[in-house]
């Protein structure tokens, strides 16, 4: 074996229940080299992750660290093969202060006691190294992102980590700190420690990474390194089809086409920190795209117009009257629907059925002196099951066996039942699967076709592509730019997103 | 580097703002403490003070395991009928010398306490039912131990006596004991593993577990010490009374539970101070001792005033922590 | 080592599918067995004398613990609600003066109060249900006991007593006809009516029925409301049937065999599905314990320690949900 690779993962299967996540997947990691694991959603990338650090166990397969066989098991086995893991969700202490939490769980002690001066000064040091100048005595919650993510790294290399994982790790970064963090990557490498970077940004990937392997639904579909590959080869390895079609747009509505007609309309709407004053409208029958970093202010954009949030100032039109939304409800009187960022957390009620989960915003229209009609709530679940091709064995499931995909259009079909005017998407298609995916987008389409208004959020540009008459791009709680038809293309988009467009 | 320049916070050379937060207790205490000086003539005594100190530091330790429980995410409502339990006990075996009698009612403190965590960790109970449960079963073997009678403690050994009622230099044992327990308490939370990680797994269960913290054990540890504490509370309370009753203890949790979160303890867990467990169970004290100063006004207020009090610290931390969450994000 | 997971996970799903029967049926299945052990074993107890006794004294349980199953399933809990049971008993005993029906409904309505400042609490600034429910616990039953200097009150008034000890025909209580009235009334409130719906959305996922456009606040409020009445309506009647008044004694634990009967009744503790049928049959497996300890002179206080026995293993059965 090539005594460069520190670790080689061999033909790792992994099933739950009624999904087989991986199916026979390699993985090589040299020392010293940023590696890139790239695929869609459930590609199988966090399952791959997950039994690497010991969080799921694998079926079967072997994995070789350093030429020996390992076992991971549990995450603290991974962690003392050396291998580190940088999650998503900070995974910290929030209310310890930065040097605790680089040496927690492996004090450095004194006496029978914490040594406090040599933890802050080691801590100092670690940090220092990378670059970081912090007050190590400082609790974490008040740092940035950021810091806490180059806390987390400086943990992994307090505790001699051969290979740090980092899932997703700028996705809550600002293109400065991605900077830093670079940096950061690089001093490793010079350590030769190993990085698998997992990052949905093309050119993050091209900037930092050396080798690249690249994952669909649970297979290895290709690796590289990363000068013998191109941006288009990769994503049409991802996305398994040719990369010219997913550019494609269906629709070709122009500015001077689209109905006068406001459905909705924000002025200068301000909830700090996140948005800023930001003026949007939305017309009838149009889908309205809001481009931007994860982070930009779109989500809390969709919530304040939802009336999830309360505005700090700015007004609210709709159909041209100001209206005051103090909670969802006053929204959904005034026709609106809105389909959550994170289904799990904010959409489904899991231990609900499928029935009870789509007519729960209805039920006041389906009770009579506070009784629920079955007969009538079994009709209306009966037809929207059929409508959005929901794949469920009966009407009672609950909503919680569902496949992410089936669940969002649970979801889709609470809002459609209430015949809205206006329904608010945020990332309607994350962690779904491609064939629902495609399905969600058509019935976007169609959904215009019907004069139902959307505003979808996206982080996927092909995505707002292919789906939206009209763009605007938000960026640090402000619009910065608005594009129609016939100037939507991945490069003004880009541009837009990056320095504040037209 | 300066891109991250991460020295955020301003340092100022007094934060009264922090420190109001921070100390909250101490300052009502002073309030309260001043306010009862010019009140009433009896109070700024040295007998009342005597009698004051003794009678808060059974409560004392009892705070105490409950400030350990509560950092960590937990809460124990079993503490009253242990503190029975081991109260009863002690009396049944004061006759055998000091040291048997404290070191069996604790041991079975540590017990109870052992049981609670194990329903916490390995049956995944969430706490505040499994000890509920565990208040009623306790509660249940002190009446069946006694026969639902207290237990005289007339034929005790003369160590066990002095344990709840003597003085050195002039201070009574059991404030002795209480302030060296505080002392231990604030040494454990800011200097040992044990101590850190209990705020650790308080603040974030998930991580801790990623980071290796062996949460099921620390949980376990804490409960037992809550326990042991109540325990050891009970042998107080019964070498001062002179015995043991089945029905010691009732209430205290809720008391227990006031004075850490007046002391500024996070009901959420994670965060908390054990001089602040100090102060507010000095607090309680007061309040408790004005209202016998006080006289005329029924012992049944002083639960209304209680229950008022620590609804009102609740409800004013949960916006604090609000503010200081959003704040944040 | 890796074949050992995969063998172990074949058994764990038949494992799982005998374990789903048991957890279903648990609670008659318990039941049943209670009655079987008792009628062979307790002298009296397959006695009609018996039944009526039990059903009597589950009253007061049956109401708090039909209250309890709607706030438990929205994600909740209130320990207060016996001294609820306290205030409400109190203040209609004094009130009698005015008459029947005014003290009636002064105590239901000094109850209603108090779940509707519980509740308002909850909503309002998002406390747990047990840290509000703790203080209330004790300040209402401090309330209680300074209304009438914590004295027994005795009284007279036949009128009121009727709700307590009248039998139809001479031997069916009157208790009978109330606990199937409010049994049904909260059966169709959980299972019939939107409201239950939206009680079991919220807890189950508390962020999603806000978006959903349901009135968290007001469900909530109205739960706690709902659960303090009922509550309430428990002390009235066990005022009535004692024509005494005790706000030192009444309703004492009596959250604790509230919570005990919708534990093992199996509504979820984290909140989810409110199961009422689950909770009646907790209510009489918690007092069938209580009544076989009594009449085979087993000192009440061991029913202590087999209640909490009986909390502890219905909700180890269920813990994996």
């Amino acid at each position: 074996m090539d005594e460069r690779i520190l670790l080689h993962m061999k033909n790792i299967s992994k099933n739950f229940p009624g999904v087989k996540a991986l199916k026979g997947v390699d993985l090589e990691v040299k020392k010293g080299e940023v590696h890139a694991l790239m695929g869609e959603n459930g590609a199988g990338k966090s399952t791959l992750i997950k039994v690497l650090t010991g969080v799921h166990v694998e079926d079967s397969g072997e994995i070789y660290f350093e030429g020996k066989q390992i076992f991971t098991n549990t995450t603290l086995q991974a962690q003392k093969c050396g291998i580190s893991t940088i999650y998503q969700e900070l995974d910290l202490i929030p209310e310890l202060s930065i040097c605790e939490n680089v040496f927690l769980g492996r004090e450095i002690m004194k006496n029978g006691m914490i040594d406090w001066r040599a933890t802050e000064e080691k801590a100092k040091a670690i940090l220092l190294d990378m670059g970081i100048k912090v007050d190590v005595k400082g609790v974490l919650s008040q740092q940035s992102t950021a810091i806490q993510q180059m806390v987390s790294i400086a943990r992994a290399i307090s505790i001699n980590a051969r290979l740090v994982v980092m899932d997703e790790p700028t996705s809550s970064l600002d293109e400065k700190e991605v900077k830093v963090l670079f940096n950061v990557i690089k001093k490793l490498k010079a350590q030769d420690i190993s990085v698998i970077f997992i990052s949905h940004r093309l050119d993050e990937i091209f900037e930092i990474c050396d080798a690249i392997t690249i994952l669909k639904d649970g297979e290895r579909v290709g690796y590289s390194a990363i000068k013998d590959i191109t941006k288009l080869q990769l994503v049409s390895m991802m996305i398994g089809r040719d990369a010219s079609k997913i550019v494609s747009r269906k629709k070709s509505y122009s500015k001077d086409k689209m109905s006068n007609e406001n459905i909705i309309e924000t002025r200068n709407i301000v909830r700090e920190p996140k948005v800023r004053g930001i003026d949007i409208e939305v017309k009838k029958g149009e889908v309205l795209g809001l481009a931007g970093l994860l982070g930009a202010g779109r989500t809390e954009l969709a919530r304040l117009i939802f009336g999830a949030d309360a505005p700090q100032s700015g007004d609210i039109y709709i159909n041209g009257k100001k209206v005051k939304l103090n909670l969802p409800k006053d929204a959904i009187k005034a026709g609106l629907g809105f389909c959550p960022e994170d289904r799990k957390v904010e959409g489904i009620i899991p231990h609900m059925s499928v029935k009870e989960n789509i007519t729960l915003a209805m039920l006041p229209r389906l009770t009579k002196m506070g009784v629920v009609s079955k007969k009538e709530q079994e009709k209306i679940v009966n037809k929207y099951i059929e409508a959005l091709k929901i794949k469920t064995p009966h009407m009672n499931q609950a909503v919680r066996n569902l496949s992410g995909g089936n669940q969002q259009k649970v979801i889709l079909a609470r809002w459609l039942c209430m015949n809205p005017e206006l329904l608010i998407l945020d990332e309607p298609t994350r962690g779904i699967d491609v064939g629902a995916k495609t399905e969600i987008l058509d019935l976007i389409e169609k959904l215009a076709e019907d004069n139902i208004s959307v505003l979808m959020v996206s982080s996927e540009i092909e995505e707002l592509m292919h789906a939206c008459d009209r763009i605007a791009v938000i960026r640090d709680g402000k619009k910065a730019g608005e594009l129609y038809a016939e100037e939507i293309g991945e490069e003004a988009i880009m541009n837009s997103i990056a320095e504040g467009g037209k | 580097m300066n891109i991250v320049n991460a020295v955020t916070n301003k340092i100022k050379l007094f934060d009264y703002k922090k420190f109001l937060k921070g100390e909250g207790a101490l300052i009502t205490f002073i309030v309260l403490f001043l306010f009862a000086t010019f009140k009433y003539d009896q109070f700024f005594t040295l007998l009342n003070f005597k009698n004051v100190l003794r009678q808060v530091s059974m409560l004392g330790f009892v705070a105490i395991g409950m400030t350990f429980v509560i950092l960590i995410g937990g809460i124990d409502l079993s503490v009253g009928s242990t503190l029975a339990v081991a109260g009863v006990v002690a009396a049944k075996v004061s006759p055998y010398g000091i040291g048997v009698s404290i070191i069996i009612p604790v041991l079975i403190g540590i017990a109870f306490g052992v049981t609670n965590g194990i329903l916490v960790t390995k049956l995944k109970i969430v706490p505040f039912i499994a000890t509920l449960a565990t208040m009623l079963g306790i509660r249940g073997i002190a009446y069946i131990v006694t026969g639902e009678l207290s237990v005289g403690a007339s034929s005790a050994s003369p160590g066990f006596i002095q344990l709840g009622r003597g003085y050195v230099a002039g201070i009574p044992i059991p404030s002795i004991l209480f302030v060296l327990a505080i002392i231990a308490a604030v040494l454990v939370s800011k200097k040992t593993k044990f101590g850190r990680h209990v705020y650790a797994v308080g603040g974030n269960e998930e991580a801790s577990k990623m980071m290796g913290l062996k949460v099921h054990n620390i949980k376990i540890v804490v409960y037992a010490i809550s326990g042991a504490l109540s325990a050891f509370a009970g042998v107080i309370l019964t070498s001062r009374l002179g015995a043991g009753q089945p029905v010691a203890g009732e209430g205290w949790e809720l008391t227990a539970i006031a004075a850490t979160v007046i002391g500024g303890t996070l009901i959420t867990g994670g965060v908390g101070k054990f001089t602040g467990t100090l102060y507010g169970v000095l607090i309680t004290g007061i309040i408790q001792n004005m209202f016998n100063m006080q006289g005329n006004l029924n012992v049944w207020w002083q639960n209304i005033l209680m229950g008022a009090i620590l609804l009102g610290v609740v409800v004013a931390q949960s916006q604090t922590a609000r503010v200081s969450k959003s704040g944040n994000s | 080592m890796k074949t050992i997971t995969k063998k172990s996970s074949v058994n764990v799903n038949q494992d799982r599918d005998w374990k789903l029967l048991l957890n279903k049926y648990a609670t008659p299945i318990l039941l049943v067995l209670l009655i079987a052990v008792n009628a062979i074993f307790t002298p009296n107890f397959a006695n009609v004398n018996t039944m009526w006794n039990i059903l009597i004294q589950m009253t007061t349980i049956l109401l708090t613990a039909l209250g309890m199953t709607l706030v438990i399933a929205s994600g909740g809990i209130d320990i207060s609600v016996g001294s609820v049971m306290a205030i409400s008993s109190i203040v209609t005993a004094k009130s009698l003066g005015f008459g029947v029906v005014p003290a009636v409904i002064l105590g239901l309505l000094i109850s209603a109060v108090c779940g509707v400042f519980i509740g308002f609490i909850i909503a309002r600034f998002k406390i747990q249900p047990i840290i509000v429910t703790l203080p209330m616990m004790i300040g209402i039953r401090g309330i209680a006991q300074v209304i009438n200097d914590s004295q027994l009150l005795n009284f007279n008034e036949p009128a009121f007593s009727f709700l307590g000890t009248y039998k139809f025909g001479g031997s069916v209580p009157i208790q009978v006809f109330i606990m199937i009235i409010v049994s049904a009334s909260v059966y169709f409130i959980a299972n019939k009516m939107s409201f239950g719906r939206y009680v079991q959305a919220m807890g189950d996922n508390y962020k999603a029925s806000r978006l959903t456009g349901i009135n968290t606040f007001m469900v909530t409020i109205s739960i706690y409301m709902i659960s303090a009445t009922l509550a309430g309506f428990a002390g009235i009647i066990e005022t009535a049937r004692l024509s005494a008044a005790d706000a030192n004694a009444i309703g004492k634990l009596m959250e604790l065999d509230a919570i005990a009967a919708v534990a093992v009744g199996g509504t979820p503790m984290n909140g989810g599905r409110p199961n009422v049928i689950g909770t009646i049959f907790g209510v009489l497996i918690i007092q069938i314990i209580t009544v076989a300890v009594n009449m085979n002179n087993i000192p009440y206080t061991y029913s202590l320690v087999l209640k909490a026995i009986v909390i502890i293993l219905a909700l180890w059965a269920r813990r994996d949900k």
